[in-house]
């Protein structure tokens, strides 16, 4: 049991289920799901296909914070990433064609390879602050993105690309299996091999890391070279869901939920250690917290009040500090009734 | 005799070597002077380019149309100088604009208007400070948490946009002191004098040598006795009374407020702050560099109207320029860093 609670995955597991157990209780549905012409259905599977394009981004950003960096640009990659795809296919005389389709996928994720590369250069070669190298993509990004579609929201009707976010695959929707499929290679790499450790280690410490042999600039920029990929199949699987692609709305906001996610999942920002299973558990509590929102029927403008305030809960009930803090209350409860005991002891004698 | 031929030389050298040991010593200055460098080269390309830039309209205008981010960048300096950061202060702009607009607009006095929006985000600067430093949340999380919080209670206090008819707060925006072709709006004045006394605060008093001993390395500075705690929350009260003065002069800039406002202004400042020479790593920067950072900003945003781009234009270009400031800032740095040793 002790130990059980020391696990780093404890507090933000707790969270989760605190969450799922607490809007089970408000709505016993929320908990079934029904098999449907060989299809699953129901809130949970709802919100493990919503939260695709946000586990891909924050398993980038898992290996990106775990080098001890940040990658801000991640929205503005998923923008390009959807323009590239959507014009692509929008300009091809067969939108149908599964040719095509797969033509658009590979070039937007060839373009997305190209910009977190881009990101990297700027961090491990040239050694700009990781938050300003990737600010300058923030802001220049969705420019591109804006410049690919020539400021038009483009739209395309095409079933094979429709398919990416919202198809069926043996019983689960496909673009949860994209996130498991990311989740497995990143945790095979990062885990089955000695990646993680050099990973981590180029986090804890850079330059000593760097003496002792590792090479730190590959390690680096192949993290963000690796989050620029993931962003670009979650710009897909976000254009495909609304068979659009958009500039402006296209992952906004989704670099700050991504780092929520690494964080609530228990990975310090300072670098050094990681968990990937932290993440897969920090992107569901938050996708789970939206569809609680969407519920209760809290305005969509105002709900930012209420996510504030749940982040505030989620990261005190992890704070180090409380624990200690209740340890120490705890203790001295103990110590007080132990005393008492004896008091009434030497009473009784 | 020999002595009299060596004078000249041992003279030159010794300039020389007072040069070096100046840089040396003020090593921390090198970014910021990088700063003012790239905005004279700025300013001067634009006037070469436009021929009319450097007109003290043009110029008094750069200061005015971007009080609210100068203010917003003096608070944010405090927070990155102590190793943190403040990503809430656009949405605690936006919150504290919208209150003020309401309260002005349900007949409160402009007397007591100010005041609850300074106190407004003082508050949650406060709540960011004590996550921070009571709870080790880290500084990004928790400002993100007031980031959300600060923009759900724009919406709170009104979904749209509302007009501030108060004379008083219009006063700040319309007043118009000129000398000469050069003008300037009280809260052009109330920017800089937000600007000087930051500098003298943290040039001049022990709360300031504390916040770059924190920056410099919490732990020593710990060990040494100094009021670590109560810096570090008030660290983020000061950020969070710069976003609520922010707010209030862009509600008087805008003669509006809305709940939209600044929606990305906390990058625009800490790109501000970081362009200033100040390093996010803590320790080492200058609040006068944040007003030369600001300086940067603003020119660079004035070159692309001037150029009449188009919106993705301009942001592929802002950030063109961002990159190029800070790879030349580098370049600086590097050298001087080479020269020392």
């Amino acid at each position: 049991m002790k130990r059980l609670v020391k696990h780093r995955l404890f507090w933000p597991a707790v969270a989760l289920v605190a969450l799922i157990v607490v809007n089970t209780i408000a709505r016993p549905q929320f908990i079934g799901i029904t098999v449907r012409d060989g299809q699953l259905y129901g809130a949970l599977i709802d919100i493990l296909r919503n939260s695709a394009p946000l586990m891909l981004v924050a398993l980038g950003m898992t290996i990106v914070i775990a080098t001890r960096g940040i990658d801000l640009s991640v929205g503005a990659i998923m923008a390009v990433s959807g323009a590239v795809a959507l014009t692509i296919i929008d300009g091809s005389p067969d939108p149908e064609h599964l040719g095509t389709v797969l033509v658009a996928v590979v070039t937007a994720i060839a373009v997305s390879l190209v910009l977190g590369a881009w990101n990297g250069l700027l961090v491990s070669v040239i050694g700009i602050q990781p938050i300003i190298a990737t600010l300058v993509l923030m802001l220049a990004g969705r420019g591109v993105a804006l410049l690919i579609t020539d400021g038009f929201i483009t739209t395309v009707n095409s079933a094979p690309y429709a398919y990416i976010a919202t198809g069926y695959l043996f019983f689960l929707p496909f673009a949860l299996l994209i996130s498991i499929a990311a989740i497995t290679l990143l945790a095979v790499f990062e885990r089955r091999t000695a990646l993680g450790v050099l990973t981590e280690a180029v986090g804890i410490n850079p330059e000593a890391s760097r003496l002792a042999g590792v090479r730190s600039r590959g390690i680096v920029f192949g993290a963000y070279a690796v989050s620029g990929v993931l962003a670009g199949v979650a710009g897909i699987i976000y254009s495909s869901n609304i068979r659009a692609a958009d500039a402006n709305a296209a992952g906004l906001f989704i670099e700050l939920y991504a780092i929520l996610a690494v964080v609530l999942g228990g990975t310090s920002l300072m670098g050094g250690k990681f968990t990937i299973a932290g993440t897969v558990i920090g992107v569901l509590t938050i996708q789970t917290l939206e569809s609680t929102i969407l519920f209760l029927g809290v305005p969509s403008a105002q709900s930012p009040v209420f996510f504030a305030v749940v982040v505030i809960v989620v990261v005190l009930v992890q704070s180090p500090s409380l624990h200690r803090w209740a340890r120490n209350a705890l203790r001295s409860a103990r110590e007080r009734r132990t005393a008492d005991d004896d008091a009434k002891a030497v009473v009784g004698s | 005799m020999s002595l009299d031929i060596d004078t000249p030389t041992s003279r030159r050298r010794s300039i020389g070597s007072r040069y070096s040991t100046f840089m040396s010593r003020r090593a921390s200055l090198m970014p910021t002077l990088a700063a003012i460098l790239i905005l004279v080269v700025l300013l001067i390309a634009a006037q070469g380019q436009f021929g009319n830039f450097l007109s003290p309209r043009n110029l008094s205008a750069l200061l005015l149309d971007n009080a609210y981010l100068v203010v917003l960048a003096v608070g944010l300096t405090f927070v990155i100088l102590t190793g943190g950061i403040d990503l809430s202060v656009g949405s605690v702009m936006a919150f504290t604009g919208i209150l003020a607009a309401s309260l002005l607009s349900q007949g409160l006095p402009t007397w007591i208007v100010i005041p609850v929006a300074l106190a407004a985000g003082g508050v949650i600067g406060w709540l960011i400070g004590v996550l921070v430093h009571v709870f080790d949340v880290q500084p990004f999380i928790a400002s993100l948490a007031g980031l959300f919080l600060a923009r759900g209670l724009a919406y709170v206090v009104s979904l749209a946009s509302i007009r501030v008819e108060d004379e008083p707060l219009l006063w700040l925006q319309r007043t118009r002191w000129t000398i000469g072709d050069w003008y300037i709006t009280p809260t052009g004045v109330i920017a800089l004098a937000t600007v000087l006394i930051a500098f003298f605060v943290l040039h001049w008093t022990r709360f300031g040598r504390t916040v770059y001993a924190i920056g410099g390395g919490e732990q020593s500075a710990r060990l040494m006795g100094l009021k670590v705690a109560r810096t570090k929350v008030m660290v983020y009260v000061i950020s969070g009374v710069c976003g609520g003065l922010a707010g209030v002069l862009l509600t008087a800039y805008s003669g509006a407020g809305y709940p939209r406002n600044g929606i990305g202004t906390e990058l625009d400042a800490i790109a501000a702050v970081v362009i200033g020479g100040t390093l996010l790593t803590g320790g080492t920067g200058y609040v006068l560099g944040s007003l030369v950072g600001v300086l940067v900003y603003g020119t660079i945003k004035k070159v692309i109207s001037f150029m009449g781009a188009e919106q993705s234009w301009t942001q592929i270009i802002i950030g063109a320029l961002l990159l190029l400031v800070i790879i030349v800032q580098r370049i600086i740095v590097a050298r001087s860093a080479a020269r020392r040793r």
